[in-house]
């Protein structure tokens, strides 16, 4: 079949799994959400800036709503007032999505180690891709979203989840008819064919 | 030598003038808690200290020699003339309060709550008396010595979000 395609339209054509196909599309548009705390959020706008230039990997896109954001760059220490929010951003964002735990304070709390700073932000969320340094340079963290766009593409869809069949309608539950039914009941007003009854 | 602050309150308030001593032309002055309003107030309307530059504590918990516990520490400038002087008062463990000086330096909105925060004492007749830099549900007060560094597991008491359930 793919031959026969192939002999008919040439290289205009390819056929492939929409796993593969949506895992490269996403992997290639990654939307930053920056969520930078400390020094490390420098590096990170710096890896952002004209000089390593963050848009040559195709994910230069910062958004500051975690509405629009599919990729969380944790650049920072996280404190335990802090975390609460950093969850639910987390929560906030769309799926699919993935976490960057940039620096030693976000990943193990660096030498930050008193009452007041988590130790390591993968005991509260889920993290993908960790950046030792302190602070690291831009070029690690750049090496980073590569190791995360090779692992995206290889990771297929992620978790199958978004592709997944749902069966139950997700939402607001809908109208209860009967509901209306026992207050009229209740109030004395029974009808002869109450269900097709319209509500005045 | 002596202090103009020190002069200023002998003539008025000649029964509170506290223990004062210097070093190296700095003046401190140590006074009861309960001849702390009055003392404050005197040394803003009538020695000219109009700014308070600093308030805050220290825990002498098993420190060798300390008679008292908590120490509070008022840094007062006076603009004009540059003078500085400083003003202790110390507490004890039940009974952990302390006027709230806001009505003289409002200033010390912050400072005293600070100072609860990281202590726990208490401020009678502050405006807005709650934590300041620690979260509302935040049990101790970390500045005490007889806190551990590392906390009573306040950094790892949340709710762990799994990849699942995101």
């Amino acid at each position: 079949m793919a031959s026969e395609v192939n002999k008919q339209l040439g290289d205009n054509i390819f056929l492939t799994k929409l796993d593969a196909a949506a895992s490269w599309a996403r992997a290639n548009s990654l939307w930053p959400m920056p969520f930078a705390t400390a020094c490390c959020g420098i590096e990170l706008m710096s890896a952002a800036a004209s000089r390593h230039d963050l848009s040559r990997f195709g994910s230069e896109v910062m958004r500051f709503s975690p509405r629009q954001c599919d990729l969380m760059i944790v650049a920072g220490r996280v404190v335990m007032k802090m975390l609460p929010v950093l969850q639910r951003i987390w929560l906030q964002m769309p799926e699919p999505k993935w976490c960057i735990s940039m620096g030693a304070c976000a990943c193990s709390g660096g030498v930050f180690d008193t009452y007041a700073v988590v130790q390591g932000i993968d005991r509260f969320i889920p993290v993908d891709v960790y950046v030792p340094g302190c602070p690291p340079r831009p070029e690690q963290l750049i090496r980073s979203i590569i190791d995360l766009q090779e692992m995206i593409q290889a990771g297929g869809t992620f978790n199958a989840r978004e592709f997944k069949r749902r069966d139950t309608p997700e939402g607001p539950d809908r109208f209860d008819e009967d509901e209306l039914l026992r207050i009229r009941e209740r109030n004395g007003l029974k009808l002869a064919s109450p269900k097709y009854d319209p509500i005045h | 030598m002596s202090s103009p602050a020190k002069e200023t309150l002998s003539v008025k308030l000649p029964n509170l003038v506290g223990y004062w001593s210097e070093f190296r032309g700095q003046w401190r002055v140590k006074i009861a808690v309960s001849s702390l309003l009055p003392v404050l107030r005197s040394l803003r309307n009538d020695a000219g200290f109009n700014q308070l530059t600093d308030l805050t504590c220290v825990d002498h918990l098993e420190l060798a020699g300390a008679t008292d516990r908590f120490e509070l520490v008022y840094v007062l400038l006076n603009i004009e003339s540059g003078e500085r002087v400083i003003v202790k008062t110390f507490v004890n463990e039940p009974d952990l309060k302390v006027p709230s000086v806001t009505s003289i330096w409002f200033g010390a909105d912050w400072l005293e709550r600070e100072v609860y925060d990281m202590y726990g004492i208490t401020f009678d007749g502050h405006p807005n008396f709650k934590r300041l830099l620690l979260p509302e549900g935040f049990a101790s007060f970390p500045l005490r010595k007889d806190y551990p560094q590392q906390g009573r597991g306040e950094r790892h008491n949340f709710p762990v979000i799994t990849r699942a359930e995101s």
